[in-house]
């Protein structure tokens, strides 16, 4: 702005050119960075490799076949079959998802669509802090407050709909119900940020024309906000669905960990995040144990690794719709330029 | 207009807007019904626990006698991650500045931003299970469970957040000023860490904050890392306590003392972190940018 108050640097008159030991701090800056970044990646290459390493013993010993699909997990005769883990750990997310993810696209529909204006703001920071409640917390509450409120009404339901595949039977107080009820409170935050956001990127035109053409609000927002967001909203799914697959510690404490498989959602379960949690410590002394540990831990990170790349692949493509390439991360969905091109 | 003759809506579409009005809101305030409850618990069940003394006194693990109250954990968790931030935000904000600057859109800079995504995927506790089998196995630094080994997990999961937020804000800041600092004469270095990073800092500022406030509510990678203890440690070698880890062993012992020092921990956590992403959002909200 104001050019006469920098003034070029003493007598070296042309910036142009600039001699080799000026230059210094800029390579400097440049391969120190340079060097950084792929120090990240080294980093998790080594951390993935590390991962398998360590995981070995339990998979030549008992073999990947079996580990994944035997349904037998007891440390102390030596048997690790993952399978009712895997099982607790997929049941629980589809929980989540199945009653999470309405209600996220609800408030992200009534936060950018319906509300009054004035209170358009405040509801989003409600929404938000959600996400600030430790998952810790989450447990502590659904441990003494959600898992015997709950009972009754569960206990009810399943008496009444016992014809219902998975619904009936026993109810025990911890169980796949509770689990993925509470991971269904915990991605809604996430869920709901991403559906809100590409809901936002909606051309206006869309809107208005659906309204020109004499649709009611929620014909507008079936035929012309939906449809269009459709992408989106399944990323933002999916990101919610990494998350509650890697979550940890609300989980363990709700879930009953028993590594069976419950024949219905009321029953208790494990799930891999769990048993890695609760099992560590006296796995320390078992190479075989701990070798079994470390390769849940690697299986939820390739499950982790391959839902958010379908995830990433929706919400880019979603972006791609809106926004000219170069298309930045998911925070550089709120697309800056509205143009209006239709999605294909 | 008035050559127009407009249908009128019929009762049953005016019925399914208002049905379907009606759904959304309502399904809007059942999201808000956890949050409500929670604090309410929280509050409740909390605030009897909370004294000076509380905040002032080690726990004391007993299962008869006193329980204690929560200093180590309070101690420890200010100090991993207060490591941890030191650590991750000057290697996170570098490796951003590196992509917006430097990299842009060659093939190194992809494969960096994928990397950084699949790190923000990584559950936190695979990245417990990470330090512990490379530094709490090994017994790196003549220790086996650590603060500093506490921090390094929590620093892994720091990193993508910190990184993720100060690419998109670096991204915001207009060409236009990098480009008059050129033009005065500024070396490259210069302008980035003269103009272009302090154009951005409210923004970095904030991913900061909600990555720290992440990073303060996490157990899972603390557990096997830096342990649960009673006895507050300032040596970053020693074993650490922190709130999650001791909320998260409070909540297994079936006894009513010790379940209210979880919850009293547990209000001072959430009271933390919320005046942390609160703070955040204020310092969103004054940057020029976005």
């Amino acid at each position: 702005m104001e050019a006469g108050t920098l003034v070029p640097a003493g007598e070296r008159s042309s910036a142009l050119h600039r001699s080799p030991a000026a230059r210094l701090p800029d390579r400097l800056l440049k391969w120190g960075l340079t060097a950084l970044s792929v120090g990240v990646i080294a980093l998790i290459a080594y951390f993935f490799i590390k991962l398998i390493l360590e995981s070995r013993p339990v998979f030549s010993q008992v073999g990947l076949g079996s580990y994944l699909f035997s349904a037998d997990w007891v440390p102390s005769k030596q048997l690790y079959g993952a399978l009712p883990l895997l099982a607790g750990t997929l049941v629980t997310s589809a929980i989540a998802l199945v009653l999470g993810i309405p209600v996220a696209v609800a408030t992200a529909l009534y936060i950018t669509e319906l509300a009054p204006r004035r209170i358009r703001g405040p509801l989003t920071v409600v929404v938000d802090l959600l996400a600030a409640v430790p998952s810790v917390v989450y447990g502590l509450w659904g441990f003494f407050f959600l898992i015997p409120k709950l009972q009754p009404a569960e206990r009810w339901f399943a008496d009444a709909f016992s014809f219902l595949p998975f619904i009936g039977g026993n109810v025990t107080g911890p169980n796949y119900f509770v689990a993925g009820l509470i991971l269904a409170i915990m991605i809604l935050p996430i869920a709901s940020a991403i559906s809100r956001e590409v809901i936002l990127t909606v051309p206006r035109e869309h809107k208005e024309a659906a309204l020109a053409l004499g649709a009611t609000r929620w014909e507008m927002i079936r035929m012309a906000v939906l449809p269009y967001a459709r992408g989106g909203i399944a990323g933002g799914a999916m990101l919610g669905l990494g998350r509650a697959i890697g979550e940890t510690i609300a989980v363990t404490l709700v879930i009953g960990n028993a590594p069976v498989i419950g024949h219905t959602v009321f029953q208790q379960g494990y799930t891999l995040a769990a048993v890695i949690a609760n099992e560590f410590g006296e796995a320390a002394s078992d190479p075989l144990h701990r070798a079994a540990l470390i390769a849940a831990g690697l299986v939820l990170f390739v499950l982790t690794l391959g839902v958010n790349a379908v995830a990433r692949a929706f919400v880019l493509r979603a972006e791609r719709a809106v926004t000219s390439p170069a298309g930045g991360p998911l925070a550089g969905a709120g697309g800056r330029n509205a143009d209006s091109r239709m999605p294909t | 207009m008035s050559a127009v003759a407009f249908a009128p809506i019929s009762a049953r579409r005016r019925r399914v807007d208002k049905l379907a009005r009606g759904g959304v809101a309502l399904l809007t305030g059942v999201a808000l019904v956890p949050l409500a409850l929670i604090l309410y618990y929280l509050l409740k069940q909390g605030l009897g626990a909370i004294s000076l003394s509380f905040f002032t006194t080690d726990p004391t693990g007993s299962f008869l006698g006193d329980p204690g109250g929560i200093k180590s954990a309070i101690v420890g968790t200010l100090l991993m991650v207060g490591l941890a931030t030191a650590v991750a935000v000057p290697v996170g904000v570098g490796v951003a500045i590196w992509l917006v600057e430097f990299g842009r859109v060659s093939k190194l800079a992809h494969a960096v931003r994928y990397f950084i995504d699949v790190m923000t995927g990584v559950p936190s506790i695979v990245f417990g299970l990470f330090v512990y089998i490379t530094l709490v196995l090994g017994g790196v630094g003549g220790s086996s469970f650590a603060g500093w080994k506490g921090s390094t997990a929590l620093a892994l999961l720091m990193l993508p957040i910190v990184t993720r937020s100060a690419e998109v804000v670096l991204q915001l800041v207009p060409n236009s000023l990098r480009e008059a600092a050129y033009a005065l004469g500024a070396p490259r270095w210069k302008t980035v860490l003269r103009v272009v990073l302090p154009t951005a800092l409210p923004g970095i500022v904030t991913g900061v904050l909600l990555a720290i406030a992440r990073a303060a509510g996490e157990t899972a990678p603390l557990l096997f890392t830096a342990a649960v203890v009673n006895a507050t440690a300032f040596n970053y070698n020693d074993r650490m306590n922190s709130l999650p880890a001791l909320i998260f062993q409070n909540v297994g012992q079936a006894q009513d003392r010790l379940v209210t020092i979880a919850w009293g921990a547990a209000l001072t956590l959430v009271a933390m972190i919320l005046m942390l992403t609160l703070l955040a959002r204020l310092i969103q909200r004054r940057s020029r940018l976005s």
